[in-house]
C-alpha cells in the first residue's frame, strides 16, 4: 500500500480519473473511512467545513478528525449492518477555528463486489444557513407553505417545530382541503430525517391486496405475478417519514400489520421469512373520525393510540375567520406572480363574494377559485364576472361587510348561467344539491356536451367528470 | 518546575470533544515527565462550563485537549490557563509532549494507519 500514490478510478470514462479529483467537484463534506474508521481521504468540502487538510487527516481515527459529537454518543459504524441502509443524523462538529458547526451527517457502508462492508463514506453538511433561516421562521405567522393569524393555527405553528424535531407518530385530522398533505411534509422538512425521504401511500386508493404489498413489499415469487423483489414503501421511506393519507381507509387486516410495525420497527414483506428492521417515522392523516370508526369496530382502537401520540387538528377555513382574507390575499400574491399577471387585488363587490362563499372545499378550493379568476381576469382587478358562476349563483352565506348594492351587482355578470339556474323549483337546501343542479343545468344548456358544460361551469373537465361522478349523473 | 495540568479524557485517550468528556485527568508534571498527584474524575455530566470551573479551581496551568469552542478557548487563556488543542494521542503521549517541550496545539500523536488515497 503506498500512501502518497493518487487513486485512479478507470472505467467511467475514456481515460483513468482520480478518485480525490472527483469527490472535490462535489459541494458537500466527504470523507472516505476503512473499515477501523480511519480517514482514507477527505475531500475539499470536508477540508473546508473541518479546518484540515487530507494530508494531516490521513490514517487518523475519525472521531479526531471530524469531532462530531455523534461520534461519541451514537456513532454511525455501529449502528450499520451490511444489509442496512445509510444512515443520516443531525449532530454539530467543533472545525479547527474552533467553531461549532450543525451539520446534517449521511453514512453509508461502502461494500466490496462479493456486498462485505470495506469502509465507509461518510458526507457532512453544513446547516448554519438552514438553521438561520428557521429561526426566522419561528417569528412569522406560518410553517413552511402554512400561512394564518387564527388562534388554532397559532397554536399548531408554536408547537410544530418542537413536534418536527421528535421521532412520535404524529396523527393529522382535518377536513378536506384544509391542508393535510403540506402540513405532513412541512413536519418532514423540518425535522432531523429532512434529507431522507417522504414517502406518501393513500391507504384509500389500492385495493387491500395490492396495498399490502405496496406497503411491505413482497419478496420474489411471493405470489403470481411477483416476478421480482419489491421493497415496499416502509423500506423505501428508510430515514425519512412515511405519510399515510386517509389512514382510516386503512382495511383491518393491514392495521394490524402497521400496529405491530409501530411497536418494533421491523416489517415483514409478503412471503418472506424473516423481518426487515427500518428507521422510518409515520405521519398519518384522515378526514374521517376515527374515535367513531373505533367504536363502530371499523378501525382498531390500539392503532389509534398508537397513531394518536401527537395529534393535530387542522381547522376547517369556516372556523378561521380573518384568515379568509388573508389567504385570499397570499394566493392572489402567489399566483399573478407565477403566472406574470399584473392584478393588484380584488374589487369590493368580488371580495365579499369570496368572504360570504362557505368554502366546503376549504383551503384547496380556495386556492383554486383564486387561481380561476387569476386565469380570467386579465384587467387589474378581480371583479364579480372573474370569479366561476357557481360562486355568484348559490346561495352564500352573507358576508359581514356585504351591503345591499353589491349583491345587485353581483347577480348580473354571471347571467349565462343565472337564468336557467333559477328555476321555479324550491331553493336547494344545502350544497351537494345546488351543485348537482348546477351540473345538471350546466349539461342541460350544454345539450350534453361537456367540454361546454365545464366551460360554463368554469371547471376543467376532469373536474366536472369527478363531481359527476360523485352525484352519480350518467352523462 | 512542576506544572498543573488538566486533561479530558475519552478512555486513555485525550477527548475528541472538551465539551462532551465526562472525566478527566488532573496531575502534576515535573520538567523531567514525572508525575505526582494525579487523579481521574469522572464527571457527573459532560459540561464545557463545568471544566472551564474545575480547570479555575484546580488552579491549572495547562489544559490538554481536542475539540474547544472558542468562547472557553479565550475564557480559558484569559484565566491564564494554557490550552494546547486539537491534540491527537493518548494521554501518557501527551504528557511526555509536553514535559519535552513538543506539545503544540494541532500535535497528532497516534501512529497513521496506512491507507490507499494519496494526496494530490
Amino acid at each position: 500500500m503506498t500512501i502518497d500514490q493518487p487513486a485512479r478510478i478507470t472505467g467511467l470514462f475514456r481515460g483513468a480519473v482520480e478518485a480525490v479529483a472527483l469527490l472535490d467537484e462535489i459541494p458537500l463534506g466527504l470523507a472516505l473511512l476503512d473499515s477501523e474508521l480511519r480517514v482514507i481521504a477527505l475531500n475539499r468540502g470536508a477540508e473546508a467545513l473541518l479546518g484540515i487538510t487530507r494530508r494531516q487527516a490521513r490514517g487518523i481515527p475519525c472521531r479526531h478528525v471530524l469531532r462530531n459529537n455523534l461520534c461519541l454518543h451514537n456513532c454511525p459504524a455501529r449502528r450499520l449492518t451490511p444489509e442496512a441502509q445509510p444512515l443520516c443524523l443531525e449532530g454539530n462538529i467543533i472545525n479547527r477555528e474552533r467553531q461549532k458547526i450543525p451539520v446534517r451527517v449521511s453514512f453509508a457502508a461502502v461494500l466490496d463486489l462479493d456486498g462485505q462492508p470495506v469502509g465507509y463514506l461518510e458526507a457532512l453538511e453544513d446547516l448554519r444557513l438552514l438553521q438561520q433561516l428557521g429561526a426566522g421562521k419561528a417569528r412569522s405567522y406560518s410553517f413552511a407553505t402554512i400561512i394564518g393569524h387564527c388562534a388554532e393555527m397559532q397554536r399548531i405553528f408554536q408547537i410544530l417545530p418542537g413536534i418536527a424535531q421528535t421521532d412520535s407518530s404524529v396523527l393529522i385530522t382535518g377536513e378536506t382541503g384544509t391542508g393535510k398533505d403540506v402540513l405532513a411534509e412541512a413536519i418532514h422538512q423540518a425535522s432531523a430525517r429532512a434529507k431522507g425521504p417522504f414517502v406518501k401511500v393513500n391507504c384509500g386508493a389500492l385495493p387491500e391486496t395490492l396495498l399490502e404489498s405496496e406497503l411491505f413489499g413482497h419478496r420474489k415469487g411471493a405470489f403470481t405475478g411477483a416476478v421480482e423483489h419489491k421493497p415496499g414503501r416502509f423500506r423505501l421511506a428508510h430515514n425519512g417519514s412515511l405519510f399515510l393519507t386517509e389512514v382510516g381507509d386503512l382495511p383491518l387486516t393491514l392495521q394490524v400489520k402497521l400496529l405491530s410495525f409501530l411497536d418494533d420497527k421491523v416489517i415483514y414483506p409478503l412471503g418472506g421469512s424473516s423481518g426487515v428492521q427500518v428507521d422510518v417515522r409515520v405521519i398519518a392523516a384522515t378526514h374521517r373520525n376515527l374515535e367513531q370508526m373505533a367504536r363502530d369496530g371499523r378501525f382498531r382502537e390500539d392503532l389509534l393510540f398508537r397513531l394518536n401520540v401527537v395529534r393535530l387538528h387542522l381547522p376547517p377555513l369556516r372556523e378561521r375567520g380573518e384568515d379568509l382574507r388573508l389567504l385570499l390575499d397570499h394566493f392572489l400574491r402567489t399566483l399573478t406572480t407565477e403566472f406574470q399577471r399584473p392584478i393588484k387585488g380584488f374589487s369590493e363587490a368580488a371580495m365579499n363574494r369570496l368572504l360570504a362563499y362557505p368554502y366546503p372545499g376549504n383551503v384547496r378550493e380556495l386556492r383554486n377559485l383564486v387561481e380561476y379568476a387569476v386565469n380570467i381576469c386579465h384587467e387589474d382587478t378581480i371583479e364579480v364576472q372573474h370569479l366561476p358562476v357557481f360562486l355568484t349563483t348559490t346561495p352564500t352565506n352573507p358576508a359581514p361587510a356585504a351591503t345591499s348594492t353589491e349583491s345587485a351587482s353581483n347577480t348580473a355578470p354571471a347571467a349565462e348561467l343565472n337564468h336557467a339556474a333559477a328555476p321555479a323549483t324550491a331553493p336547494a337546501r344545502n350544497w351537494p344539491e345546488a351543485e348537482r343542479r348546477l351540473i345538471l343545468d350546466a349539461l342541460t344548456r350544454a345539450g350534453g356536451r361537456r367540454d361546454r358544460a365545464a366551460q360554463l361551469l368554469g371547471w376543467g373537465r376532469s373536474t366536472l367528470w369527478r363531481k359527476m361522478k360523485h352525484h352519480e349523473i350518467d352523462g | 518546575m512542576a506544572q498543573k495540568v488538566l486533561i479530558p479524557l475519552d478512555g486513555n485517550e485525550v477527548a475528541p470533544r472538551f465539551d462532551l468528556a465526562a472525566e478527566v485527568w488532573l496531575g502534576l508534571l515535573a520538567d523531567d515527565g514525572r508525575v505526582s498527584e494525579e487523579r481521574t474524575l469522572v464527571l457527573p455530566q459532560a459540561s464545557a462550563e463545568g471544566l472551564c470551573r474545575l480547570a479555575i479551581t484546580e488552579k491549572v496551568e495547562v489544559l490538554i485537549c481536542g475539540a474547544i469552542e472558542d468562547e472557553y478557548y479565550q475564557y480559558l487563556n484569559w484565566k491564564k490557563v494554557r490550552v494546547l488543542d486539537s491534540v491527537i494521542g493518548s494521554r501518557r503521549d501527551a504528557l511526555q509532549a509536553l514535559a519535552e517541550g513538543r506539545l503544540d496545539s494541532g500535535a497528532i500523536l497516534v501512529e497513521r494507519a496506512g491507507t490507499l488515497l494519496g494526496a494530490t
